[in-house]
């Protein structure tokens, strides 16, 4: 909403300097987004009579004219422009002005010819046809205004207003306007309203409204109250200097006389109006119903609308000729032949017009209004205040009467006055003087301790919101600061929320870093990874009106996410990249239209490791996280995954904590990446659900032990996984740790075989273990591999 | 032979005070201590000496070799402490090579504003709840009374998943959940990802991160709201840091509130992150509406409550001066790393 500085006046007559102005309003509570004077890049332009015109000496299209500009001496200026003629009154920018856009005026030459300024057109002022309709738009703006040389421009055109913008809330539609404002103004600098009473004279004539038209509400559900006005002899023209400048510096273009009424009404009251043509209304009739099944309204866009059973409309004895609150219908348009027309100041039921508008997809001026829940009181004081302005404009005759159906009066509310619980609720000391005076501003009655808030206040409900209104006008910066009074909680962070700082800080200290993308995605990205058009993974949550199909989806993997990241990081030339991302999934439910969603954690690298990197930092997050014994097993299914460097890390009961491994070279390649790439997809949430062991101390051991190194020669294909497991199933209690410290491949070892190495740590927890004892446990181990293995010792 | 003796713990002496080095000192060791040394072979010499004599050279000659052995001992912890030095001298690095260490990663801005915050609210006994991305329009709007039709729900522009489903605009979803699950005290913080269909630009995102507070007790004042937003920001911010409250409207609040703080970085005078205002927005905050209270099974009669949320985007690029939002989602590691 933009509030005019000069239509302010109308009702408050104290002068405000912008700034403070906006400051005041903003802390009250109407918050100003900014403001703007109208006139601002306009300096130094004053009219100019035209004293003589003559031709330039070597120009066909030039003109020299001499302009009185209210100085002693007429200032010589060369034109381009060929409307101007001897004693026409003109904007003369001078030596040294500004107009808008940025231009600067200055004394020069043209053709040789001495120019001291230019002669300006309307848009050189800044302004269009609809300002001005009389200018003519390709020459000097000849002006036909009661002004006389020198006179300064903005005063003549009345561009020396500012423009407040406001932002105001939903709660509060009557602010919505200049009564509105102007009420708010009043009370936040504790200073009088004036508001005005609209009079009619209406034409003094036998007939009556009644002999013209009747108007009929027949769901009163939606129409509360409906008021209407006749007015004859209309007389379609531009509307007054004044009014015009007011509507364009409250963002309203000027139309013609009729039209800028309804506007300017609207402004003035938040009343929305409407003007039908009269002899377009078959039978004399309004009615106000529900749009029969199948009906159809062409509105005054020229578009036909397809109305529905819900949607409620104004029909003349016949059809409709306008959607309620929303826009008019083409048939019963105000056109230049209009004779008489019919006002139009109703109040319709909010949600109603809002699911109009909505399912219509025309949300307009008016239906912003009414879907905010109007004033039932306001529709006559508008009809007045509209048909006053006929009379001021003389833009027609009034007809006597006014027809008033109000079906549905509002509710009053009524909310008990308790001042004490008031200062406790808001932990103030607000004196009761100042909430009376508040109440007083702003216009709520006080009787018998009980609050009568206004009819255009129905945000006024409770205890609640008249805490509020004596806090704002009190001063919100009149609140003391305190610290509740409460019993002491435990707060801190809860287990899970604990393990995720913990795993952040481990991965965080293992040089990656951390990222975040969108939960949403395109269904591109799963043929990114290469998933099968079948992948169970693509069934995604959809969402119905994304902003486009880049984010359509919400992810049930954020692995193309992430690679789209290191992808980016490579496109940049950041030599090593190393990133993880704790990213929710959003797996859909049968039972549930809302997805499960999941924690995951996805890490990726390149140029900083390989596989067995990624497979320790796999199994540091899976142990950070509770599961600290798993068991890895090769993966060759997944089609984002290298068939042969994959695996997963899973629970000894076969629950997959994490796969891992570099990403297949095909994917790698849709990425673009000529290194390779190594990821790992954790799933965290299954991991924050384990429990980890309890930790329990174990006495040191009493007995050394004894270290004894043994070389083994294997197929190719026994990985040492296997061969492990077995050697600590051979080795037994005894067997204190096996590691393998080197792999050697040499074609004497035979074909398709290979020599793993390891060093095994024998202990005993009853006594020093002998040559012997350890000689019994190995050859116990090399019978066992070569049963199950055909291994053989490396000689 | 007397005279001999004396001479020769003489140069001994002498000789073993300005020994430098450890090969020196052996050589020493060997010419005076050693089974061919002088001392040995004068001492040798004794068996011709009459017996009268004998004694007393010998004597002598035990004398002269111990104190020849102490000035030994002496100059050999001389030596060995002139030898650490020379080996600590000629160890010097250059410290200004690259450090060994792998690179430390980081926290997304993001992650690390929000712990922050998360570690100030925690220290007043806050816990930090979760709830729902993919939310219910009852959760988003009804119970936070913002029923159908209610022009409020115009504000954000909302993605639905269906008529009933959405994507949530705010994180105030949660104050509903935890106000179903749990009686007062209450004493909440709620950090998460919401959504809005707004295009991407340097300061739109359709994902941002919101964090959400919620105080329901007896007795909640708006001057506790205050307060808790004051020690928040005084945290957050710096401890001149000052607060302003400007009225506004939410539904689920009455009274309601936004909040500025004083510019972190002008003081207040007026810069280019405040916009010359010398103060920025950074969150909308209230009384909870009573029927937001009711709704949610907790009696406004009995009991009052406060509610804010704030955008953690908003203040990260404030913070660290990012004027554009894209960064944040870009995740260039160059930009991550100065976290």
């Amino acid at each position: 909403m933009k509030l005019s500085m000069n239509w302010l006046k109308d009702y408050v007559s104290e002068s405000f300097d912008p700034k403070e102005y906006s400051d005041k309003l903003t802390l009250t509570g109407s918050k100003v987004e900014g403001y703007e004077n109208l006139g601002a890049e306009i300096s130094n332009v004053v009219v100019g009579k035209l004293i003589s015109v003559e031709k330039h000496p070597d120009s066909d299209h030039l003109l020299i004219c001499m302009v009185d500009v209210g100085k002693d001496e007429p200032v010589q200026i060369v034109t381009g422009a060929q409307n101007v003629k001897p004693g026409e009154l003109v904007p003369a920018a001078l030596h040294e002005s500004t107009l808008p856009g940025g231009v600067k005026i200055k004394a020069g030459k043209l053709r040789g010819v001495p120019s001291n300024g230019m002669l300006c057109s309307l848009g050189e002022l800044g302004l269009t046809l609809n300002d001005f309709p009389y200018a003519d738009e390709n020459g000097i703006f000849l002006l036909h205004e009661d002004c006389k040389p020198g006179d300064d421009i903005k005063d003549v055109l009345c561009l020396n207003d500012t423009a407040v913008e406001f932002e105001i809330t939903s709660n509060r539609p009557d602010c919505l306007s200049m009564i509105g404002l102007a009420r708010e103004t009043a009370a936040s600098f504790a200073t009088e309203l004036h508001l005005h009473t609209p009079v009619v004279n209406e034409k003094f004539d036998k007939k009556t409204i009644d002999d013209y038209l009747s108007v009929e509400i027949k769901d009163p559900d939606l129409c509360p109250r409906y008021t209407a006005r006749v007015v004859e002899n209309i007389k379609i023209e531009p509307s007054p200097k004044w009014l015009r400048a007011r509507l364009r510096a409250c963002g309203v273009r000027p139309i013609n006389n009729i039209v800028d009424i309804t506007n300017y009404v609207c402004l003035e009251y938040g009343q929305p109006m409407h003007a039908f043509d009269y002899n377009y209304l078959k039978g004399g009739k309004i009615v106000v119903r529900r749009a029969h099944k199948g009906e159809k309204i062409t509105t005054l866009d020229s578009v036909e609308r397809d109305l529905e059973e819900r949607m409620l409309v104004i029909s003349d004895a016949e059809k409709a000729v306008a959607v309620a609150g929303v826009m008019g219908g083409e048939n019963s348009e105000i056109i230049p032949e209009t004779k008489t027309i019919v006002f139009e100041s109703a109040n319709f039921n909010g949600p109603s017009v809002r699911v109009t508008a909505r399912d219509l997809g025309m949300r307009t001026e008016a239906s912003g209004r009414y879907e905010k829940g109007l004033d039932r009181e306001n529709t006559l004081p508008a009809i007045e205040r509209a048909c006053e302005l006929i009379e001021l404009l003389g833009a027609g005759e009034v007809v006597k009467g006014i027809i008033d159906v109000y079906p549905t009066r509002a509710e009053q509310n009524k909310i008990k006055f308790e001042p004490e619980k008031i200062n406790e609720f808001l932990g103030t000391d607000v004196p009761l003087e100042s909430m009376l005076d508040t109440f007083k501003r702003l216009d709520i009655k006080l009787e018998d301790g009980v609050l009568y808030p206004p009819s255009y206040r129905a945000d006024l409900e409770g205890m609640h919101d008249i805490a509020e209104e004596v806090i704002r006008i009190y001063g919100y910066d009149k609140i003391p600061s305190t610290l509740f009074k409460a019993e002491a909680l435990v707060g801190g962070r809860n287990k899970r929320q604990k393990s995720i700082v913990a795993l952040n800080n481990l991965l965080t200290l293992h040089g990656f870093s951390e990222i975040q993308t969108y939960s949403f995605i395109s269904p591109k990205y799963y043929d990114n990874i290469g998933l099968a058009p079948d992948a169970p993974e693509r069934n995604s949550v959809v969402i119905s009106n994304p902003l486009g199909e880049d984010t359509s989806i919400m992810r049930t993997t954020a692995l193309p996410s992430v690679l789209e990241v290191l992808a980016t990081n490579r496109r940049y030339r950041n030599k090593t990249c190393a990133i993880y991302e704790n990213a929710k999934v959003y797996i859909k439910r049968d039972f549930s239209e809302q997805p499960d969603e999941r924690l995951t954690t996805v890490i990726a690298f390149y140029e900083c490791g390989d596989f067995y990197n990624m497979k320790g930092v796999a199994e540091s997050v899976c142990g950070v996280l509770g599961a600290e014994k798993t068991e890895t097993k090769a993966v060759a299914d997944l089609p984002y995954f290298h068939p042969g460097r994959c695996a997963e890390l899973v629970s000894s009961d076969g629950v997959r904590y994490a796969v891992f491994g570099e990403i297949h070279p095909n994917v790698a390649k849709t990425y673009g990446f000529d290194v390779p790439v190594y990821a790992c997809v954790c799933d965290t949430e299954t991991l924050l659900a384990t429990e980890a062991e309890e930790k329990k101390y174990k006495p040191l051991p009493k007995f050394p032990a004894i270290e004894r190194d043994l070389a083994f020669v294997c197929d190719e294909e026994l990985t040492s996984g296997e061969l492990m497991k077995s050697i600590k199933m051979y080795g037994g209690k005894m067997l204190e740790s096996v590691e393998i410290f080197d792999i050697y491949r040499d074609a004497k070892l035979g074909e398709n075989k290979k020599s793993m190495a390891y060093s095994l740590t024998l202990r005993s927890s009853e006594k020093t273990l002998e040559d012997a004892d350890c000689d019994k446990i190995v050859s116990k181990i090399l019978r066992g591999l070569e049963h199950d293995f055909g291994v053989t010792l490396r000689s | 032979m007397k005279e001999k003796l004396e001479a020769l713990k003489q140069k001994a002496l002498s000789d073993l005070e300005t020994v430098k080095d450890a090969a020196a000192l052996e050589q020493l060791r060997v010419a005076y201590l050693g089974k061919k040394s002088e001392l040995a072979s004068i001492l040798k010499g004794m068996a011709s000496l009459s017996p009268e004599e004998r004694p007393v050279i010998g004597q002598l000659g035990n004398s002269v070799r111990s104190a020849i052995e102490q000035a030994f001992e002496k100059a050999k912890a001389n030596v060995s402490k002139l030898e650490t030095e020379k080996k600590i001298n000629s160890e010097k690095l250059d410290v200004t090579l690259p450090s060994k260490l792998i690179s430390m990663g980081s926290l997304h801005p993001l992650t690390k504003i929000q712990s922050q915050m998360e570690d100030i609210f925690l220290g007043m006994g806050f816990t930090i709840a979760e709830g729902p991305e993919v939310e219910t329009d009852y959760y988003n709007f009804t119970a936070l009374n913002t029923p159908e039709f209610h022009p409020a729900r115009d504000v954000q522009d909302t993605f639905y998943i269906t008529d009933k489903v959405l994507l949530r605009s705010q994180t105030s979803t949660v104050q509903v959940h935890v106000m179903e699950q749990n009686e007062p005290p209450i004493r909440i913080i709620s950090p998460g990802r919401v959504y809005r269909s707004d295009a991407v630009d340097a300061t739109h995102s359709p994902m941002f991160h919101q964090c959400e507070g919620l105080v329901v007790d007896k007795g909640i004042t708006m001057a506790d709201l205050k307060g808790t937003l004051e020690t928040f920001a005084k945290a957050m911010f710096g401890g001149k840091t000052e607060l302003r409250f400007r009225p506004h409207h939410f539904p689920f609040t009455e009274p309601s509130c936004e909040v500025d703080v004083s510019c972190f970085v002008c003081g207040g005078c007026g810069c280019s992150v405040c916009k010359g205002e010398g103060w920025i927005e950074i969150l909308g905050a209230g009384m909870v509406h009573p029927n937001v209270l009711r709704m949610s099974g907790i009696d406004p009669e009995v009991y009052s409550g406060f509610a804010f949320g704030m955008g953690i985007e908003r203040i990260v690029m404030t913070k660290y001066g990012i004027s554009d939002m894209r960064l944040l989602y870009e995740n260039d590691v160059r930009f991550l790393r100065q976290f």
